[in-house]
C-alpha cells in the first residue's frame, strides 16, 4: 500500500499560484463565496491571523468549506442539490486580516446523526506551517445549538470560545469577528479530522 | 458513497511536525496545543469539486502560459505522475495546482527580492485536473535554487510547489516536489523536517520514458492522499 505524501509549507510565495487575481490571472476562488442570487442571510466573516508573538501573519491563506443556508454541501457524498459551490479562499493582507463574504450556513447532520451547530470549515496555510491547520468557525448567536454541538463538546469549555465568531450588527449587515491565534494563551483550537 | 465511510487519519509518521526548530518561522507559527481528533461528518466527508471549467487550455503548460514575446529561458521539463489514495486507487478528476520559481530561482511574487532576473515569458503558476486514471501532466522549466533568510547561506533546493484537493475536505494536501540528486536537500530544514522514512516520497524520479527527444527531460512524481477507510456496513 502506498503511504501518504508528506505535507510541506505553502512558503512565502504562494499568492501568485493560489490567489493569483492581483497578478492578473483568474483564481479558482476568492473570499466572496456567494453571488447575488444565493439565498440565505448575508454575512461577513473577518479577523486576523496572529502568531505566537502577537504579530499579524501577513503571508497566510485561509480556505472555507461550507454548507448552504439549508445545510447542504455541493458534493456527491451529500447528494442534495446545494445552492452554491461553498468554497472560498483568501490570503491575509498586510495587517494579517482576511475577509469572507458569504451566507450563514444551515445545520449539518453530525456523525452521530444529531444536528450540528452551524459552522464554517476552515483550513489555515502559511509560510512557517509545514502542515495546514483545521479549525471551525461557529457563530455567537447560536448559543443553544453550540451548547449541544458534538464537536464543540470535545473541546475543553475554557477553549471553546476560540471557535466562536462574535456577531456585530453594522450598517452593512452582520459582521462576525474571528481571529485565528496560531499560538499563545488564546491559541485557536485546531482539529485533526 | 456509503454513509459510514470515513477517511484515514493524517499519518503523523509521514508528515512533518508543526514545529521544526531548524525551520525558524515555525517557532511562532506552529500550533503548540494538541490537535483535537474529530469524527467525520458530512463537513469532513465532502469538499470542493473542481471541474475542467476551472482549467484553461494552457494552464498545464508553464512554457506557454506566461509568454509575452518569446519562449521562457531554462531547461524544459515534463512533470507527470498519478494522484492515488492509500489503497493505491487513482484519484480521478481532481484539481492539481502548482507554482514555482523560474530557471534563475526568482518568483514573480511582489515580495521576492532575490536579485536574480525575472523572465518576462515565465509566470510560474499553473493548474490541471487529473484524468480518469488519476494522471496529471505539466510542461514547465526546471526551477532554480534560491536563497532565503533562515540561516547563513540558506538556499532552497530546486522545488515545485503542489496543491491538491482530493475528494474531501480532509484529503487536502499542499506539498513540494524535489529533484533527484540535489545537493541542497541535505541542508534544507524544510525538507529535513519531514520524518526520515517519508522524505524520499517528495523526490521525483528522472524518467527517460517521459523524456521527449529534442524537447524536454521527464520527471515522474506520484502523490498519495488520504483514502477512504471503509467501515463494514450492511447495505440493505
Ligand atoms: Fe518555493
Amino acid at each position: 500500500m502506498p503511504k501518504q505524501t508528506p505535507s510541506q509549507t505553502v512558503g512565502p510565495y504562494f499568492a501568485y499560484g493560489l490567489t493569483p487575481q492581483p497578478y492578473g490571472r483568474p483564481g479558482i476562488a476568492d473570499g466572496r463565496i456567494v453571488n447575488e442570487t444565493v439565498p440565505g442571510e448575508r454575512i461577513i466573516v473577518t479577523g486576523r491571523v496572529i502568531d505566537g508573538a502577537g504579530k499579524p501573519v501577513i503571508d497566510s491563506m485561509i480556505e472555507i468549506w461550507q454548507a448552504d443556508a439549508q445545510g447542504r454541501y455541493a458534493h456527491p457524498a451529500d447528494g442534495r442539490e446545494a445552492d452554491f459551490h461553498g468554497f472560498g479562499r483568501t490570503g491575509t493582507d498586510e495587517t494579517g486580516t482576511f475577509r469572507i463574504e458569504t451566507v450563514k450556513p444551515g445545520s449539518v447532520t453530525g456523525s452521530d446523526a444529531r444536528p450540528q451547530a452551524p459552522h464554517l470549515n476552515v483550513t489555515v496555510f502559511a509560510r512557517g506551517m509545514p502542515n495546514h491547520a483545521y479549525t471551525r468557525i461557529y457563530f455567537s448567536d447560536e448559543s443553544a445549538a453550540n451548547e449541544s454541538d458534538a464537536v464543540l463538546g470535545l473541546v475543553d469549555a475554557g477553549r471553546r470560545g476560540t471557535l466562536i465568531a462574535a456577531r456585530q450588527e453594522t450598517a452593512g449587515g452582520p459582521v462576525y469577528r474571528f481571529d485565528i491565534n496560531l499560538q499563545g494563551d488564546a491559541e485557536t483550537v485546531f482539529f485533526d479530522p | 458513497m456509503k454513509p459510514n465511510t470515513e477517511y484515514t487519519r493524517r499519518d503523523w509518521d509521514s508528515h512533518p511536525p508543526y514545529i521544526v526548530p531548524d525551520y525558524k518561522s515555525t517557532l511562532l507559527r506552529g500550533p503548540k496545543k494538541p490537535l483535537i481528533p474529530i469524527p467525520h461528518s458530512l463537513s469532513e466527508l465532502t469538499g470542493p469539486v473542481f471541474g475542467h471549467d476551472k482549467v484553461g487550455p494552457l494552464d498545464h503548460d508553464l512554457t506557454k502560459n506566461g509568454v509575452q514575446n518569446g519562449d521562457p529561458l531554462g531547461e524544459r521539463i515534463i512533470v507527470t505522475g498519478r494522484v492515488l489514495d492509500e489503497a493505491g486507487r487513482p484519484v480521478p478528476h481532481t484539481l492539481v495546482e502548482l507554482w514555482q520559481a523560474n530557471a534563475a530561482g526568482r518568483y514573480v511574487h511582489r515580495w521576492d527580492q532575490h536579485n536574480a532576473p525575472l523572465d518576462p515569458n515565465f509566470f510560474g503558476g499553473g493548474r490541471t485536473v487529473t484524468d480518469a486514471e488519476g494522471r496529471y501532466r505539466f510542461i514547465t522549466i526546471k526551477p532554480g535554487a534560491y536563497p532565503w533568510g533562515n540561516h547563513h547561506n540558506a538556499w532552497r533546493p530546486n522545488h515545485i510547489h503542489f496543491s491538491l484537493f482530493g475528494p474531501s475536505f480532509v484529503t487536502r494536501l499542499v506539498t513540494q516536489m524535489y529533484f533527484p540528486g540535489d545537493p541542497l536537500l541535505e541542508y534544507d530544514p524544510i525538507y529535513q523536517g519531514i520524518p526520515e522514512v517519508s522524505r524520499s516520497r517528495l523526490i521525483s524520479r528522472f524518467s527517460l520514458d517521459v523524456t521527449e527527444p529534442m524537447q524536454a527531460l521527464g520527471y515522474e512524481f506520484d502523490i498519495v492522499l488520504r483514502g477512504p477507510r471503509a467501515t463494514p456496513v450492511d447495505e440493505d
